[in-house]
């Protein structure tokens, strides 16, 4: 009997290991997809030798997570053709390599590899947050210049999150903001824009995004003097938040941060109103679509930071550009972002064309980096960017707002 | 006041979910020694099916509610003669195999079929409101989930102590052998077990998605743990025993909570499974059982 129980436990545990296995792959998804669109072919067509500057673009664009690499892809490529159309960088026609990493880190070397064989100057991608650290090592090593639009995780531009003397890869960039960034911005927003002096937090456990948006969250609260009343957390998989909704909404805070997805959202949110929280709350871009999750009345005044407003003056031209080209409207952020990040790495390149380098070359590609590295305020479609000391954007953020049950764009703010 | 009244609230309200699906656990173990992994994706579909029929079909909440229950109860019969009969007289492991591939199967059938996110009905809740008596307030649906699940147990007591079929699941779960000596039906007691147990689930499952508006593919995998925890909590087999533990489970995480320590909450749950299973492995009211030989 006795072994048989010991059998069982096993076999729960097991179980319990298998869940948690399901939500990581999840959780992967939504740091980044990576994809690519097709491979080795030059989309472009360009005339071959000193008249073209080529660069890269490697990601996921089959497999899982396809989703995120084929807006990047398309995102990008739509950002080149235009530049070509209107006559290039200096007369110079951008001619694309593109290579589908399927979501591998080795993939995405060896293909970085190819690239590198056909002459190319730059890369865009990877897309996924895992082949992009992988692909960043071998870029570092020849100081190529990389911009990626959707990778999140802190370790992309520095080789060692944990240890800030590792130091960080100089020719990485990225169009993205990181998960630390948002918790900051959305602390900000609260301290500027809602007066707030106490907040709480509720926190998915074990997922890097939650923990690194809180983590943000936290360091700018203790800068601003947001005293936090109340921290909570779920296990990946809870429906049930009442326990800690009750202890958040008698600790009475001015506002509540959620880093997680909208449908956990949405629940703890109603689960707070029932249990009598009233103040306002705060999400990340996880709560993109949590309109259908929770009552328009429960949801007022909720707000969130995105990458991306969509149907905003910024974003309207590519938005219809996007929808001409593809056939199908913008599917999520990551298209806007891509075209952002094509838009930084051509403004790099024309730097170094500035300066009448040759494409290709060492002083070429370095000249390419300290020109994005110096950037201030150059102006996207999703937001203006002025990258920090490591290589990550401090962009304005997208600040989305419910009313009436209504995701509606409100501002672009930041807190610099 | 009114924080311990919430609290004590929302305990009993997780906890008689426990403990509905951790009967339907503890009854199928006590009649037959299989622990059906697959009980709790049961839950899951009763949640879809109320999901659809009060969304696409725009059925009256009750008629979305039976109908939960009995397609609850009929897939648990299906499942039961489609699965585990052929493996009657199998190793138990076979048996514990099959069911775990069955909540495979269901869990990913339910991604197939209705897709990998998570249906939410919070714009047209199934028990809307709550009641406010001077400052404490309570949801509707949460005092419906705590007066179902007590109506549902009583029921069951009496089903289990004053019927014969009752008296045939009890005789069957004692020995088998001599219970079908007896001329008792093995095949009859044991699916109606199934049904009883899966109606159960039913009952949860509907009262889940009046607490908590959702029906997703893996909704019940926790679910199901916890209530497995609960049925070894309260000894495994035992009716009683397995409310006590989901009660007892629903007590539990709400004060580890409480206490300021929902990080630790899950963990506490599961540490109490190894510590039941190291120390009293028949659980609070399970019988000391003697191996035979």
């Amino acid at each position: 009997m006795k072994k048989f129980l010991a059998l069982l436990l096993a076999v729960a545990m097991t179980l319990a290991l298998v869940a948690c296995g399901g939500n990581g792959a999840n959780n992967g998804a939504n740091n980044g997809g990576n994809s690519t669109n097709n491979s080795g072919e030059s989309a472009d067509s360009g005339d071959a030798s000193g008249d073209t500057i080529k660069i890269a673009i490697i990601g996921n664009t089959t497999g899982d997570y396809a989703q995120y690499g084929i807006p990047v892809s398309n995102g990008a490529n739509l950002y080149i053709d235009q530049l070509n159309a209107n006559g290039g960088i200096n007369g110079k026609q951008v001619e694309v390599v593109e290579y589908d990493d399927k979501g591998d880190g080795v993939e995405a070397v060896n293909a970085f590899n190819l690239a590198m064989d056909q002459g190319i100057t730059a890369v865009i991608g990877s897309v996924l947050t895992g082949p992009t650290i992988t692909l960043a090592d071998a870029t570092y090593e020849v100081n190529m210049p990389q911009i990626s639009a959707s990778a999140t995780a802190q370790g992309v531009t520095q080789i060692d999150p944990e240890d800030e003397s590792a130091g960080i890869r100089t020719n990485v960039f990225r169009s993205c903001f990181i998960d630390p960034f948002q918790g900051q911005t959305m602390a900000h927003y609260a301290a500027d824009k809602l007066s707030a002096t106490t907040a709480a937090i509720l926190y998915e456990s074990g997922s890097d995004y939650s923990e690194g948006c809180m983590n943000g969250f936290v360091e700018a609260c203790g800068e601003l003097g947001i005293e936090i009343v109340a921290t909570e957390a779920f296990a990946t998989g809870d429906k049930d938040f009442n326990a800690q909704m009750t202890k958040i909404a008698a600790a009475n805070p001015d506002v509540v941060f959620m880093p997680f997805y909208y449908s956990e959202a949405g629940l703890a949110i109603t689960q707070g109103r029932q249990a009598g929280l009233t103040a306002t709350i705060l999400g990340a871009d996880g709560f993109g679509g949590i309109k259908d999750y929770a009552s328009a009345e429960d949801l007022e005044g909720t707000v969130y930071g995105s990458g991306y407003a969509p149907g905003t003056e910024s974003v309207a031209q590519f938005e219809a550009d996007y929808e001409e080209t593809y056939g199908e409207a913008v599917p999520n952020m990551f298209a806007p972002l891509a075209y952002d990040a094509a838009m930084l790495l051509c403004e790099g390149l024309k730097a170094a064309e500035e300066q009448g380098l040759t494409a290709g070359s060492d002083e070429y590609k370095q000249a390419v980096i300290d020109a994005i590295a110096s950037m201030n305020g150059v102006e996207g479609i999703t937001g203006s960017y002025t990258f920090d000391e490591y290589n990550n954007p401090e962009k304005s953020v997208a600040m989305i707002q419910l009313q009436d049950g209504v995701e509606a764009f409100t501002e672009f703010y930041s807190f610099n | 006041m009114s924080y311990v009244f919430s609290q004590a609230v929302n305990a009993l309200q997780l906890g008689s979910i426990y403990a509905l699906v951790a009967l339907g656990y503890s009854m199928v173990y006590g009649i037959i020694l299989l622990l059906n992994f697959a009980h709790g994706d049961i839950i899951m579909v009763g949640a879809y099916v109320t999901y659809y029929a009060m969304t696409s079909f725009h059925f009256h909440p009750l008629v979305s509610v039976v109908l939960a229950v009995i397609m609850c109860t009929l897939l648990g019969v299906v499942i039961e003669k489609v699965a585990y009969t052929p493996l009657r007289s199998a190793p138990r492991l076979s048996l514990l195999i099959t069911a775990i591939g069955i909540s495979f199967l269901l869990e990913n059938g339910a991604q197939l079929l209705f897709g990998t996110d998570t249906k939410s009905m919070v714009q047209d809740p199934l028990i809307p409101g709550t009641l406010t008596i001077g400052d404490v307030s309570i949801t509707y649906a949460a005092l419906i989930t705590i007066l179902v699940s007590i109506v549902s147990m009583v029921a069951l007591t009496i089903l289990v102590q004053r019927t014969k079929l009752g008296k045939a699941m009890r005789a069957v779960s004692e020995d088998m052998g001599a219970a079908q000596l007896m001329g008792i039906s093995l095949n009859r007691t044991i699916s109606f077990t199934f049904a009883v147990g899966s109606a159960l689930a039913g009952i949860g499952s509907v009262l889940h998605v009046a607490s908590y508006f959702q029906a997703s593919p893996m909704m019940g995998s926790m679910l199901g743990l916890k209530a497995f925890v609960a049925a070894v909590l309260g000894g495994i087999g035992s009716i009683p025993g397995a409310m006590i533990g989901g009660f007892a489970i629903g007590i539990v995480e709400t004060l580890v909570t409480a206490a300021g320590l929902s990080t630790w909450k899950d963990g506490v749950v599961f540490a109490i499974l190894i510590v039941v299973l190291l120390l009293k492995p028949t659980g609070i009211l399970g019988k000391k059982i003697t191996e035979k030989v």
